[in-house]
């Protein structure tokens, strides 16, 4: 009798605080969404699903924007992690986990300080822009931040690791002799790679997108930091409901939206990458 | 023996080992034959591996030249060279089937689809793997990934097969039942194998040639017979199967047969050429020798009496342990074929007995 409930057991204190802090709150904005009213006065449960319908008009773009970024942003990450992934892991030695946690030793500060210290970067005439253009290589009037270029790079920036680990732990796991054994028959270096190394390797991706596309796109401080109005992002709007505007329904109605948009966008892209397989190979 | 399939001409190999140089492989000359099954023997470190991945083409030699066919081969890259390689883990494409894993080679060489569809069927069929072709190589057994890894490379005909210690996986059963595949697979496809292994039973069974290597070069070279039967260095003797190794200074030679004396009737016979007052180092294999309680009437025999000091069964043969005047503790195989009981038991005295044929002088010193 005790061996069949100590599994429940286990899970009891993980559920009751995912019941506590992710369900209750989920159904309290599900049903903030449906009310209406205003902040003075207090809102009403009313079943007003025309707020949907609003917010999805009213802020469509910035919603587009989001997933625009977010996609660019995830991209970037893929192209600029799988070289750091793979190095490490092939190339890395006995310093594996020292370059790891090199990689993660940003992430001890503040994800905002840090942020805002690209500010520094970023800027007109900061210790990037300043000297190129001194030299003559860029236009006085050239800038970035408040660009979407800024944006994005913020938010390549802050989810790196989050794309490096899960490659790198996908890369780690191929046995040298495997890529080998694809040299061995007559496979060159390109060819090796593209076969073998690559393959086996896109769990880690998959993974990695998921890590970081789902945040990037819901990400709030990157636009506003080095952003500007024409780079807002949902998250913005979200924010901006709640505290500013203090319009719960509309913020809530967002949020769901969003939610909605992104797991049938993971869905779909499990569904395009064959995640069965993806998943098989990963339980190898 | 026909014409050279592989031959390394001064082949050098030095890896730096914490900033140490390192000789793996010291200049090293060695030719095999089209068709031949060679083996590299030794232990771990003796540098075989690395003799076999400068085949392969994984490590360039520091010095010398590796040809394959004639052809300079040295510093052309793996794909390039047409000898493949079965691995000791196997690795197998975790990602690809049975069937796409053996028509990996074929397909990077732009074989034609229903030539490729054709060549992997019969080379699952040679193999005992018809109808596995759709399984991954996680389910598979060992022995059927094994199998795998061999039809992966066999399937291209390549110049010549590289194993490296292939059955070292797998248990003992296994192992004995894919040496005697493995030796059919290579008579019917007629491929130069060249074998690495540190398990001296597998070279013996399979080779038609055994380079026995020892700190990055070859102590000794020859047909299993003449490697078990005649080592030529103490070394060899002891790590190929059991060997007693009797030291003594010949006193005479008659008629080609130096004598060994270790005390009134006590004697060793050994045909060799050395003068007498030569040191001798004489290796005696443990089955060649006669034990019995009665003392033998033999003249032309080598002769040592002595005091059993352990017996050990072992199902086809019992194992003595006999103390002698001749040094070092003698080991005696009795083959069980007559007796159910045991010829001696500790603390017997007994007579050993062999023929001088069965004496090989291992290092004139």
């Amino acid at each position: 009798m005790r061996r069949r409930l100590t599994p429940y057991l286990l899970v009891l204190p993980g559920g009751l605080w995912l019941l506590l802090f992710f369900v209750v709150p989920m159904v309290t904005m599900l049903s903030l969404s449906l009310q209406e009213g205003d902040i003075v006065s207090g809102y009403v449960f009313t079943g007003h699903w025309q707020t949907y319908a609003d917010v999805l008009v009213n802020y469509r773009v910035q919603l587009v924007r989001s997933l625009v970024y977010g996609a660019i942003a995830t991209v970037v990450l893929i192209v600029a992690a799988f070289p750091v992934a793979y190095w490490i892991a092939f190339h890395g030695g006995r310093r594996k986990a020292s370059y790891l946690f090199l990689l993660l030793l940003p992430f001890f500060v503040s994800f905002v300080l840090r942020t805002i210290s690209w500010r520094y970067v970023l800027t007109d005439e900061g210790i990037l822009l300043g000297p190129l253009k001194d030299a003559g290589l860029l236009p006085d009037d050239f800038h970035i931040l408040g660009t979407p270029t800024a944006v994005i790079l913020g938010l390549v920036y802050n989810f790196l690791p989050f794309m490096v680990l899960p490659i790198y732990v996908a890369l780690e796991r191929i046995d040298p002799r495997v890529v080998e054994a694809a040299r061995d028959l007559y496979a060159g270096p390109v060819v090796a790679f593209r076969k073998v190394v690559l393959p086996l390797a896109l769990p880690g991706v998959f993974a990695g997108v998921l890590m970081t596309f789902v945040p990037a796109s819901s990400d709030y401080v990157n636009s506003a930091v080095l952003g500007s109005s024409s780079t807002a992002m949902i998250g913005q709007v979200i924010q901006s409901q709640y505290l500013t505007s203090s319009n719960y329904p509309a913020a809530s109605a967002l949020s769901f939206t969003l939610m909605a948009v992104l797991l049938i966008g993971v869905f779909a892209y499990a569904r395009a990458l064959g995640t069965e397989d993806v998943m098989k190979v990963a339980a190898r | 023996m026909g014409e050279a399939a592989i031959e390394l001409a001064g082949v050098h190999k030095e890896f730096a080992v914490h900033g140490e140089r390192v000789q793996a492989v010291r200049r090293l000359d060695l030719t095999v034959a089209q068709g031949e099954f060679f083996s590299l023997l030794g232990p771990s470190g003796c540098g075989k591996t690395t003799t076999m991945r400068m085949i392969a083409g994984f490590e360039e030699p520091t010095g010398g030249t590796v040809r394959l066919d004639g052809q300079d081969v040295t510093g052309v890259a793996p794909h390039k060279r047409d000898v493949n390689m079965v691995f000791q883990s196997y690795a197998l494409f975790p990602h690809l089937t049975a069937y796409e894993n053996v028509a990996f080679g074929l397909e990077r060489k732009r074989v034609a689809r229903g030539e490729i569809r054709k060549r992997v069927g019969e080379m699952l069929d040679i193999v005992s793997l018809t109808g596995m072709d759709k399984r991954a190589p996680r389910e598979l057994s060992g022995g059927q990934q094994q199998r795998v890894a061999l039809a992966r490379a066999l399937v291209n005909r390549p110049r010549a097969l590289l194993l490296d210690e292939p059955l070292g996986a797998l248990d003992l059963k296994l192992r004995q039942q894919m040496q005697t595949e493995l030796k059919r697979i290579q008579r019917e496809v007629g491929i130069t194998f060249v074998y690495v292994t540190h398990d001296q039973g597998e070279a013996l069974t399979m080779s038609d040639r055994i380079a026995v290597m020892r700190a990055g070069a070859i102590e000794q070279l020859g047909p299993p017979r003449a490697i078990y039967e005649r080592p030529v260095t103490r070394f060899v003797a002891g790590f190929i199967g059991t060997s007693n190794i009797i030291d003594g200074t010949v006193e005479r030679v008659d008629d080609g047969v130096a004598v060994l004396t270790y005390g009134p009737g006590e004697r060793v016979l050994v045909p060799t050429t050395a003068a007498a007052g030569t040191a001798l180092e004489v290796s005696v294999r443990p089955e060649k020798i006669d034990l019995s309680r009665e003392q033998p009437a033999g003249t032309g025999c080598s002769m040592l009496s002595g005091v059993v000091k352990d017996v050990v069964y072992h199902g086809t043969s019992t194992n003595y342990t006999v103390t002698t005047a001749a040094g070092p503790d003698l080991v005696v195989f009795d083959q069980n074929a007559r007796d159910a009981e045991d010829l001696a038991g500790p603390g017997d005295r007994v007579h050993l007995t062999w023929s001088p044929q069965h004496s090989y002088p291992i290092g004139v010193s």
